[in-house]
Parts: C-alpha cells; sequence; structure tokens
C-alpha cells in the first residue's frame, strides 16, 4: 500500500492523509477508471439496483447497470427478487434487449440460449448438434454457463445488488442513519411516477463530490437562493455513516443559523430575494415526515442517491460510461395512497429537479465546467479544506465539504491507495 | 391552417432568437406547457422533464432562467418538420409536428440536442391564434448535459 496509483500515462499521489488534496489525474485517467470498475463497482459495495415496485410481477424485469455493466433486475414465479449481469455465456452478447417488460425466460436473439429468472441456462438450441455432428460436446455442463449472478438484499422494498462475497449485510454497510434515510422514505407502498435521464461530460466522481459538499447548494443552485428555499445560512448540515462513505445534506426550512449570517453572501452577486415568483404554489411543502427535514439527500457510496426535495422524491442512480461520461438515472416516486392534489403537487414539483430542474439544472454544468478545466495537469491537486482538515466528522452547518474527504477516504481504501503514506 | 403552421414556425424562432418573453404571448392565459420523455409516455408514467400548468408558471420559467439559473452558455436552432393541422368541434385546432433541436455553443460547435414531436391545441382568438396546450414528447429522452430553454 502506499499513497500513488498507476494510472495509464502517469502516477497520481495523495499527499495529505486526510484527503485534502486530490489529485485531478484520478478524474480522467481510462486505466483509473478501469480499476474503479473492478475495485468499486464490483467490489465490497452494495450497488442501488431498482425499486421492487417498478417489478410488482412475476416475470417483470429492468435493464438497469452497476458502473458500466449491465444487469437484469427481476422477479421469478416465486416472488424472489435475482440479478444478473446482461451478457450471455457463449459469446458475450446482450441476453435481454428490451429495456424493461415482462418474460416467461431471457433469450438472446444471436444464438437463442435461454436462461430462467435467476440467470440459469435453461435451453442451448442445437445442443447435440445434427445427426451426431456439431453441437456441443457431452460433458458440456449446463448448470456451469450461467449468467454471473449478483448478491441481492433489499430494504423497505429498495433493491441492492453486489459483485462481492465479502460485503457486509446491507443494513450493516448503510449503517443506522441510511438505514433509517431509506425507511423513512419507503415507509408505505410506492407509486412510480416515471423517470428522467441525464448525460454528463465528465468524471462520475464529480458527481458524487458534488453530492457532498453541501456547500455549492447555496451559492449555485440560484433558484433556491432566490426564492429562499434554502440558503447556506438556512438550519442545515451533513451526516456522515461510519465509514464516512455516505453523506446525508440535509436543510429545515425556515430556520436561520445566525441573524446576520447572509453577510456571507457579501462580494457575490447572489442572495438578492427580491424577485418573487408569480405561481410560488410549486414552492408549497406539504408536511409528510415526522421530521422537519425539507431539504435530505442521501448519498450511498459509490453512485446512488436518495433524494427529498420537499415533496419531490427520487432515487438517483449514477451510470458511469468512461471516465469522460456518465448518465444520471432518476425513479422519481409517491405514494400509492397519495390524493389527487398531492399527486398533482409532486408531479409539478418536480420541476425543481432533474436535468431541467429549476434548483438541480445547474449540477450539469459545473461538472462539465470542472472536467473541462482539469484536462492537463493531472497531477495537480484539489483543495478540500471547507469545514477545516483532519478527522470526517458529521457537520452541523452547510458551509463544508468535508463529507467529500469521507467519500475519498474510502475510495481510496478500496482502490488499494493509502493516503499521505510516503511512496 | 397557415395561420397555425405560420404559429409554429414563429415558436420555434423566437427560442432560437432567444426571444423568449415574445415566446410567451403565442400562449394563452389558460396554457399549459409540458416536455415528456417517449420512455415514460410508453410506460403510461406521468412524470414530466418541464410542466408549466398555467401560464404563471411558464413566465416563473422565464424569469428563473433571466433573472437565477446558470446553465450552459449556447444557441438553439430548431427544425421544424411539415405541421399536419386538424380542426375539431369549436374552434379547437390541433397541430402536430416533428421536430430537431440543434445546440451550438460559443466556439460554434454544435451538438444534436433533441428530437422528438410537438403535439399542439389551437384557440382562435380575437388578437389571432393563441397556443392552449404545447406537449413536446421528446425521442431524446436522455438530456445531454442539461434542459434550461424551452424545446
Amino acid at each position: 500500500m502506499s499513497a500513488s496509483i498507476r494510472g495509464q500515462n502517469a502516477t497520481f499521489h495523495f499527499p495529505a492523509a486526510d484527503c485534502s488534496r486530490i489529485p485531478y489525474g484520478m478524474y480522467l485517467d481510462p486505466e483509473i477508471y478501469a480499476l474503479e470498475q473492478q475495485r468499486i463497482f464490483h467490489g465490497p459495495v452494495w450497488n442501488y439496483l431498482a425499486l421492487e415496485a417498478e417489478i410488482p410481477e412475476p416475470g417483470d424485469f429492468r435493464v438497469v447497470a452497476v458502473g458500466d455493466t449491465p444487469v437484469i433486475v427481476n422477479r421469478d414465479r416465486e416472488g424472489r427478487i435475482h440479478a444478473m449481469v446482461n451478457r450471455c455465456a457463449h459469446r458475450g452478447s446482450i441476453v435481454q434487449r428490451a429495456a424493461y417488460g415482462n418474460a416467461r425466460a431471457h433469450t438472446r436473439c444471436y444464438h437463442q440460449w435461454s436462461y430462467d429468472f435467476s440467470g440459469r441456462l435453461l435451453n442451448v438450441p442445437f445442443q447435440k448438434g445434427i445427426g451426431g455432428k456439431g453441437g456441443l460436446s457431452k460433458d458440456f455442463d449446463k448448470s456451469c454457463h450461467g449468467l454471473q449472478r449478483l448478491h441481492v438484499q433489499t430494504l423497505s422494498g429498495v433493491i441492492f445488488g453486489s459483485f462481492s462475497g465479502s460485503v457486509k449485510p446491507l443494513e450493516d454497510y448503510l449503517g443506522p442513519v441510511f438505514a433509517h434515510q431509506v425507511r423513512r422514505l419507503f415507509t408505505k407502498p410506492v407509486r412510480i411516477l416515471g423517470y428522467q435521464r441525464q448525460r454528463i461530460f465528465g468524471n462520475w466522481k464529480l458527481y458524487t463530490d458534488n453530492l457532498r459538499d453541501p456547500n455549492h447548494g447555496g451559492l449555485l443552485h440560484m433558484f433556491q437562493i432566490t426564492f429562499g428555499i434554502a440558503r447556506l445560512s438556512s438550519k442545515g448540515g451533513a451526516q456522515l455513516d461510519a465509514e464516512g462513505k455516505h453523506n446525508l445534506s440535509w436543510a429545515a426550512q425556515g430556520g436561520r443559523a445566525e441573524a446576520d449570517s447572509d453577510d456571507g453572501y457579501a462580494g457575490t452577486d447572489r442572495g438578492d430575494m427580491a424577485i418573487t415568483l408569480r405561481d410560488p404554489s410549486m414552492l408549497r411543502y406539504a408536511k409528510e415526515f415526522s421530521e422537519d427535514l425539507t431539504l435530505a439527500i442521501s448519498s450511498i457510496f459509490p453512485g446512488a442517491a436518495l433524494q427529498q426535495i420537499g415533496n419531490t422524491l427520487a432515487v438517483r442512480q449514477i451510470r458511469t460510461r468512461s471516465a469522460n461520461e456518465f448518465d444520471i438515472v432518476s425513479t422519481f416516486f409517491g405514494y400509492q395512497d397519495d390524493d389527487a392534489e398531492m399527486a398533482r403537487h409532486r408531479l409539478r414539483k418536480a420541476n425543481l429537479a432533474g436535468p431541467a430542474g429549476l434548483v438541480s439544472m445547474e449540477d450539469g454544468e459545473a461538472v462539465e465546467l470542472v472536467h473541462r478545466a482539469i484536462v492537463r495537469d493531472g497531477d495537480c491537486h484539489s483543495v478540500v479544506e471547507f469545514g477545516g482538515r483532519g478527522p470526517v466528522t458529521d457537520q452541523e452547518n452547510l458551509v463544508s465539504d468535508v463529507p467529500m474527504r469521507g467519500f475519498w477516504l474510502h475510495y481510496c481504501k478500496l482502490m488499494g491507495i493509502t493516503p499521505g503514506e510516503d511512496a | 391552417m397557415t395561420e397555425a403552421a405560420t404559429l409554429i414556425e414563429t415558436y420555434g424562432r423566437l427560442l432560437d432568437e432567444d426571444r423568449l418573453e415574445d415566446w410567451l404571448d403565442l400562449f394563452a392565459e389558460t396554457c399549459r406547457y409540458e416536455i415528456v420523455s417517449r420512455e415514460n409516455r410508453a410506460q403510461n408514467l406521468p412524470l414530466s422533464l418541464m410542466l408549466c400548468d398555467n401560464k404563471d408558471m411558464l413566465r416563473d420559467r422565464i424569469h428563473s432562467l433571466r433573472h437565477a439559473n446558470i446553465f450552459n452558455i449556447h444557441r438553439d436552432c430548431h427544425v421544424v418538420g411539415l405541421v399536419r393541422v386538424e380542426a375539431g368541434q369549436g374552434g379547437q385546432i390541433s397541430a402536430t409536428a416533428a421536430y430537431s433541436l440543434f445546440q451550438s455553443n460559443q466556439d460554434g460547435e454544435t451538438r444534436l440536442f433533441s428530437v422528438g414531436r410537438y403535439h399542439f391545441e389551437l384557440l382562435a382568438s380575437e388578437g389571432g391564434m393563441l397556443i392552449e396546450t404545447a406537449t413536446v414528447v421528446v425521442d431524446t429522452g436522455t438530456i445531454l448535459t442539461l434542459l434550461a430553454t424551452p424545446i
């Protein structure tokens, strides 16, 4: 173990033990990206896959992704959930071509090999050849040629998958804070409202950084500053799990941390609250949870986030495509017992989130601005010191990027890097 | 019929010229503007990408773009196909057309940003024809970077 990691054309060094310095090359190098697929996404983590409500009936399936690996999530005849890599054991082609549906089995169009809901190989056409010629040899054992299976665990109808046999049980992996966040949002039967997809031309970790940097919310996302939804001076903070890898950024409406705390906006052109909306009804928060949180984004390592922006509820999943590109797929939901007014309110309030979100659209631009600027100088470092250096702990305010260091410390652990140690 | 086609040409041109406030004037006070993905449409899922179910919400969208949101600096180019116009009972006119929307950045690099289909319900008024509902069904459900200006 050392503080350095070898990329394709360079070695990247983490000089600070608290991950307050991150080499830019970690966001750019294709070899690092390949290692991440193996050590992070296929490593000892639980990846969010889908919601049980998306595959309610036996035979229902959806094709999702873990990192850049295509994965089928489906429900078998007995109602059990399985997940397996969507890649045929024969010649590696995609097995299930549809994005979603209900199937009797998954049959690959290329050579018609078919698999059951747990990924077992069911049938190979012309397995014995014709007239004793061709086909597969007599000792071909179908049970050894199934689809690669993921371990699956669910919590309150949220499906997670792992390639690792050594990962902790899901609830231990989440820890009490994040297990509670999952239970809180999925306390009753949900109704899927729809999907939003966004492609961002930057490295996926710039987005996970962004999720763990509550400091940006009150400076970049001017809609919420301008219209008073959330400001850095709001009551809010960050909560982490024991390993610091997950982060809950939260804010409670109405509260002000300090009477004069808006002075921090001096010198920026932000913080002008003179502008008003003609129809502010969308901003209304109909309190529906026991806690007072109006904004709660739980980022689950490595690539998922549970989102509550008022009454706008969604799960976001990062699907990586290369070192320079990733997608965010968001599944918006409400509850089956929503009345007509609440159902309408959620759909209107969804204007705040997603790629066209009045609050969130800036994130796509922010990630791309950083990615474009760091194309060279891979061994220069970004400075992560808001909220102080040293140990990673919960934050009682929003002017902090300490949670980012929590992500990177866990990332380094899985990647085999010991930050701060001499090479 | 030609009035409907002219209105839709104006709709695309005003967006291209960044005359968003003039573009608002094409809508009736009771209007509804929605951008929805074909993916959600096909699964009968109600979520939109952008939803303004009255004109004030649409005004707020434009107001927010002008004063609050930060987005990629670009210019739009709408290429709208032939408009199919159908007249219904009570003066209601439906118009549909396919569109391609190209986006160019400040260096003059262009990308195909979105393709899909417009569904308009138009209303003849004393001052001319107005848009009662505009539903943009996007085939390009994966939004490139972000979606700020209306399609």
